[in-house]
Parts: C-alpha cells; sequence; structure tokens
C-alpha cells in the first residue's frame, strides 16, 4: 500500500515537530503515494455530495439534460430553495419543525437519561446492578427495527400512533449513549470528589447536577450529538406511527415527495426533491463540524474499554 | 493518561445503597416500555393467528414459528442478507480499518481533512444518502447514464436485478465505513506512545509495527463493530425500501427479512406471524452477535 521505512529517516524530515508525539515518536516521513491513495477515497466521499449540491442549481429541465457533475445552463438555487419552503404551503418548514421537536425533546432526553443511568451505574452500587447490565446487552442484540412492529401494536392499543409522542418516547432510549456515558464517568468523577460534596451536606441528586454534570461534559455532548444524529435520520418508525403527512419529519417528508415521481397521477418534482435533501444535511454537518473536538474526545474515552 | 489511570484504580469504591437507582430508574422505566414491552408483546402475539372467518384470534403454540422456518419468502430474504453481510462488511470494516491506520500513520499530508471529510457522510441522514444515490444510480439523471453515455455502452445499469445488491452494499459502505474508521482511530489514539518506541527500538518497521503493536490494540474495537454491522445488516430495511420506488420490479416485499415483516404487517394485516418473522431474525441476531463477541474476546486472551 506504502513505501516501507525500516528505519526511521529522521535526516530528511522537515523539522516541524509532529503535534501528536504520542502516536509515533519516529517522525517518518509523508508519503505523497499513500495520500494519493487516501484522496481517492475522499473523491469517493465527495462525489455524491458534490453531485447533491450542483443538482441543487439546476432547474428539473436542467436536470434530465446536463451532465451530472457540471452546472446547467441556468443557476436555480435560490429559486429551487424558495419552491422547496413554499411547495404545498410550505409543509417542507412544517416537517423541518417536526423534525427540530423530535430532536430537541426527543434526543435531549435521551441524553439526560442516559448521562444520569451512566452515571449512576458507573459511581454506584447497588442490588440489581449486574441485572440491569445483562438486560441491556441482551436487548441491544435485538433488532430494533424487529421491535418497530410490535411496538407500533402496542402505542395503537394505547392510542400514541399519529401523535408527537409514538416519535418521542421511543427516541428516548439511547443504550449506546448509556454504554458511553457509562464508560466515560467511570473514569472521569473521582469517587473522593462525590465524598467531599457529601460531606459538606449535598444531596445525592444536587451532587449529579452540581458537580458531576460538568466533568461530564465532553460525554455528554458527544452523547448528544449521536443521539441528535439516530433522531434527525429516524425514518422507520415515523414511517410506520404516523399516517398524517403534518406531522412528518424530514426523513419521511422527502421520500413521500420522491414517490410522488412514480404511480399515477405522478407530479415529479426531483428539483425540490433534492434541494430538500441537501437543505436537510447542512445543519448536522455545520453541527459535527463545529463541535469536532468534544465528539473526538469523548469517542476516544468510550472506545478505551 | 496516568491521571485517568489512577482515577480507575479507585473504581472499585462504591456507595452500598439503593441511592443509584434515582439516576438508572427513567432511563429503565422508559427502557421497558420501548424495548422489554414490544419484545413480551411480540412473543405474545407470535402464539397466535388469526381467525380467517370468525375473526378474533386463536392460540396457536409455535405454529407460527415452524411456518417461519419453512416459508421459502423467509429464507431469501435471510439468505440475502447473510450474504450481504459476509461481503459487505468486511469489505467496509477493512477500508475503515485501512484509512484509520493511514490517518493514525503520520505519513499523510492534511490527516485531519482526511478524517473530517470521510466520517461527514455518517452525518448524512441515510434516507438523504438513499435518494441522493437512487437518483445517481438511475437513467434519468443520474451518473451512471453520464457514464454509459461516455463510453457509449448501457452495460452500466445499478438498479437492475443483479447489480442491486451490490448497489445497496455500495450506499452502506459509503454512509458507514467513515463511522467506523473513527472508531478505529479513536483506538489507535490510546495506544501508549512508549509503545512505539519500544517497537522502534526492536527494529520493527511499519508492518510490523502495525501487526504487533496496532492491531492488537484494535482488537476490542473491531469486535464492537463487527457486532454492530452485524446487526445493522440483519436489519436491512431503509435502502431497499427507498429504492423499491425506483426499481419496484426488482426488489420484492419480501427483499430483506425486514421489509418481509413490515409489509406483512402494513400491507397484509398479518400482525401475528409478522411478530414471529420479527423474533426469529432477533433471536439469529442475537446469537450471531453473541458468538461474535464470545470469539473476539476469547482471542484476546
Amino acid at each position: 500500500m506504502t513505501t516501507t521505512v525500516d528505519t526511521p529517516r529522521v535526516v530528511k524530515a522537515t523539522p516541524r515537530t509532529r503535534k501528536r508525539s504520542a502516536t509515533s515518536p519516529l517522525r517518518p516521513k509523508r508519503s505523497p503515494l499513500l495520500t494519493g491513495v487516501m484522496v481517492l477515497y475522499l473523491i469517493y466521499t465527495l462525489v455524491p455530495l458534490v453531485w447533491l449540491f450542483i443538482s441543487a442549481t439546476k432547474t428539473q429541465n436542467d436536470l434530465l439534460s446536463s451532465p451530472g457533475l457540471w452546472f446547467g445552463q441556468s443557476f436555480a438555487f435560490f429559486d429551487n430553495i424558495k419552491d422547496t419552503l413554499t411547495y404545498n404551503d410550505g409543509i417542507f418548514l412544517r416537517w423541518l419543525g417536526n423534525t427540530v421537536l423530535y430532536v430537541v425533546v426527543g434526543a435531549g432526553g435521551a441524553t439526560l437519561l442516559a448521562t444520569a443511568a451512566g452515571y449512576g451505574l458507573a459511581k454506584y452500587k447497588f442490588a440489581g446492578r449486574r441485572a440491569v447490565f445483562a438486560v441491556l446487552l441482551g436487548a441491544v442484540a435485538v433488532p430494533g427495527t424487529a421491535l418497530a412492529v410490535p411496538t407500533f401494536l402496542m402505542f395503537s392499543n394505547l392510542g400514541l400512533t399519529n401523535t408527537v409522542w409514538a416519535i418521542i418516547i421511543p427516541s428516548l432510549v439511547s443504550p449506546f449513549g448509556l454504554y458511553l456515558m457509562w464508560v466515560y464517568a467511570t473514569d472521569a468523577i473521582a469517587v473522593e470528589l462525590l465524598e467531599a460534596a457529601r460531606i459538606d451536606g449535598a444531596g445525592e441528586v444536587r451532587i449529579f447536577f452540581t458537580v458531576a454534570l460538568r466533568l461530564l461534559a465532553p460525554g455528554i455532548v458527544t452523547t448528544l450529538l449521536f443521539a441528535v444524529v439516530s433522531t434527525w435520520n429516524n425514518y422507520f418508525l415515523p414511517l410506520i406511527m404516523l399516517s398524517k403527512p403534518n406531522l412528518y419529519p424530514l426523513t419521511v417528508g422527502l421520500t413521500q415527495w420522491s414517490n410522488q415521481a412514480t404511480g399515477v397521477g405522478a407530479r415529479p418534482i426531483y428539483n425540490l426533491v433534492i434541494t430538500g435533501s441537501l437543505l436537510t444535511i447542512v445543519p448536522l454537518v455545520v453541527a459535527f463540524l463545529l463541535l469536532q473536538r468534544f465528539w473526538q474526545s469523548g469517542l476516544s474515552a468510550g472506545s478505551v474499554k | 493518561m496516568s491521571a485517568s489511570v489512577a482515577l480507575r484504580r479507585r473504581r472499585g469504591r462504591f456507595r452500598q445503597d439503593g441511592k443509584g437507582w434515582v439516576f438508572v430508574g427513567p432511563f429503565l422505566a422508559v427502557f421497558a416500555l420501548t424495548f422489554l414491552a414490544p419484545i413480551g408483546y411480540a412473543i405474545y402475539l407470535s402464539l397466535f393467528r388469526d381467525q380467517a372467518f370468525f375473526g378474533g384470534t386463536v392460540f396457536v403454540g409455535l405454529d407460527n414459528y415452524t411456518e417461519a422456518l419453512r416459508d421459502p419468502k423467509f429464507w431469501e430474504a435471510f439468505g440475502r442478507v447473510a450474504v450481504f453481510l459476509v461481503v459487505q462488511v468486511p469489505l467496509m470494516l477493512v477500508l475503515a480499518l485501512l484509512a484509520a491506520l493511514a490517518i493514525d500513520s503520520a505519513r499523510l499530508h492534511a490527516a485531519g481533512f482526511f478524517r473530517i471529510v470521510i466520517f461527514l457522510p455518517y452525518a448524512v441522514p441515510g434516507v438523504v444518502a438513499v435518494l441522493m444515490w437512487g437518483y445517481i444510480y438511475g437513467d434519468n439523471f443520474g451518473l451512471a447514464a453520464d457514464l454509459n453515455d461516455l463510453l457509449g455502452t448501457t452495460a452500466i445499469q445499478p438498479l437492475s436485478g443483479s447489480w442491486m445488491l451490490p448497489s445497496i452494499a455500495n450506499i452502506v459502505t459509503w454512509e458507514f465505513a467513515g463511522y467506523n474508521m473513527l472508531i478505529f482511530y479513536s483506538a489507535l489514539r490510546t495506544v501508549p506512545g512508549e509503545l512505539y518506541e519500544a517497537a522502534a527500538i526492536d527494529g520493527a518497521g511499519t508492518f510490523r509495527t502495525i501487526r504487533a503493536v496496532k492491531l492488537p490494540a484494535l482488537r476490542g474495537a473491531i469486535v464492537i463493530a463487527t457486532i454492530f454491522s452485524i446487526i445493522g445488516s440483519f436489519q436491512l430495511f431503509n435502502e431497499p425500501n427507498i429504492l423499491r420506488t425506483l426499481a419496484p420490479n426488482v426488489i420484492t416485499t419480501y427483499y430483506t427479512p425486514n421489509m418481509y415483516a413490515y409489509n406483512l404487517s402494513f400491507a397484509g394485516q398479518q400482525f401475528n406471524y409478522s411478530a414471529t418473522i420479527a423474533i426469529v431474525m432477533g433471536v439469529i441476531t442475537a446469537i450471531i452477535a453473541y458468538v461474535v463477541q464470545l470469539r473476539g474476546s476469547r482471542e484476546a486472551l
């Protein structure tokens, strides 16, 4: 895959010091070949996104007549955005609002529950602790989507289908988040600190909110980010739980638009599906880029185990 | 590093009382409602069957299970995701592993840039990824059509019968290779620098170091990534279900076990049998995940 350097050739290396000296003290030479191979992978990653962006600038006619990776005759990017946001009385904005609601309440709640539970499991010993762990592990192995049908029937009996609760309640549980917070809390909080707070007369809940939460912050950001992604991307659950379009999140709404292109009375709105897709991606990409520092450190801590 | 080691040594001491339930309780309550109750309900449902003429349901014991195990549609779907699992998961994980090793190797220009961009597809909603790739695959305005024009053929048909499974595999790989890369990379970052120094003093080259130091350090991460990927493959639903609009003749209603269960419920109203299929798949997935975990941790010893 790359040129091997059997002995450290420090001599020729530029004097620039490596930021992460912990990885390797050898300061190996940078390899253009390896970089070249990785550029291929980079292109594979980026081509669909570039295609999406370019396609979002085209009218429906241009989509059909111009090459995929180059611009068409007109530059309809802003018209497309306007049309996407106003089509069908602005249903897209409604879907965006729904998605935000599901994300804020669902992912926010999931993070809070996972953080509290991870902290509880890491810092307290109580009867049944082992059983909790076993049940969790077993349940995680069960395919989440396989639970969807019985969950739907249950919620249907409870009268919860076609309400926002049908999406929010299942989103509140994040076993992965719990695992991450458990591992993170184990190392990030010294038991002595908790003891000191207890001696000062603080209650357990108060200690959690005033002492523990701050120490857990990087782990919390990571858990939150991954919960946001899974809620934002949720498709299967809303697909089966909701039949009213005005409760749809973006994912289900977009596929419904896409489905308009086929069948009886087909009304293709490819340009809107594409522009809507682009608008759906942007918030998450921005969040990941801005919060890089947090989730990367949080993930490394989680993978120590 | 030494600080966290010191912290971990103190892990032994706990508070010995029930106060932990205050923190664990809320999670478990919702967990019970959204995980345990549906599992129990599915098992209950799977023991009954709708009566065709009289209405209502009748207890049939394990009949639904024997029917499922003899159901050619179920086995066809199962076989498809099994092939998918055996081919796509190793390819994706090897790609992720090579990328993680390359980014960690310090031989790469702009390693940080590669890391973030390769991870980026994870932030793209699965639905959007499928819609995007679906259009790209298509004849209308896709890159597949462009490529065919360029080469003067019609050979590239990603949405046709024999291409479909690899086309889906490509979408899944595109979505998740970067995520797995990051898991592996995070594990590599926890290798203490002294190990590399020791390897260098022993005269180990790049590949020797990878084999003797890096891969053992990655074992836990590889086991976890494998388990998650196995679960993901058996649950395959979004990609084929969305592509079905573009290729209705290629993707059947029982293309994957999950699609089968879904369509049994929502197109066929066969809730009891659908629950049975879901449970059978759940049990198979759990067994395979358990075996992988067991083998992974035994080899670690």
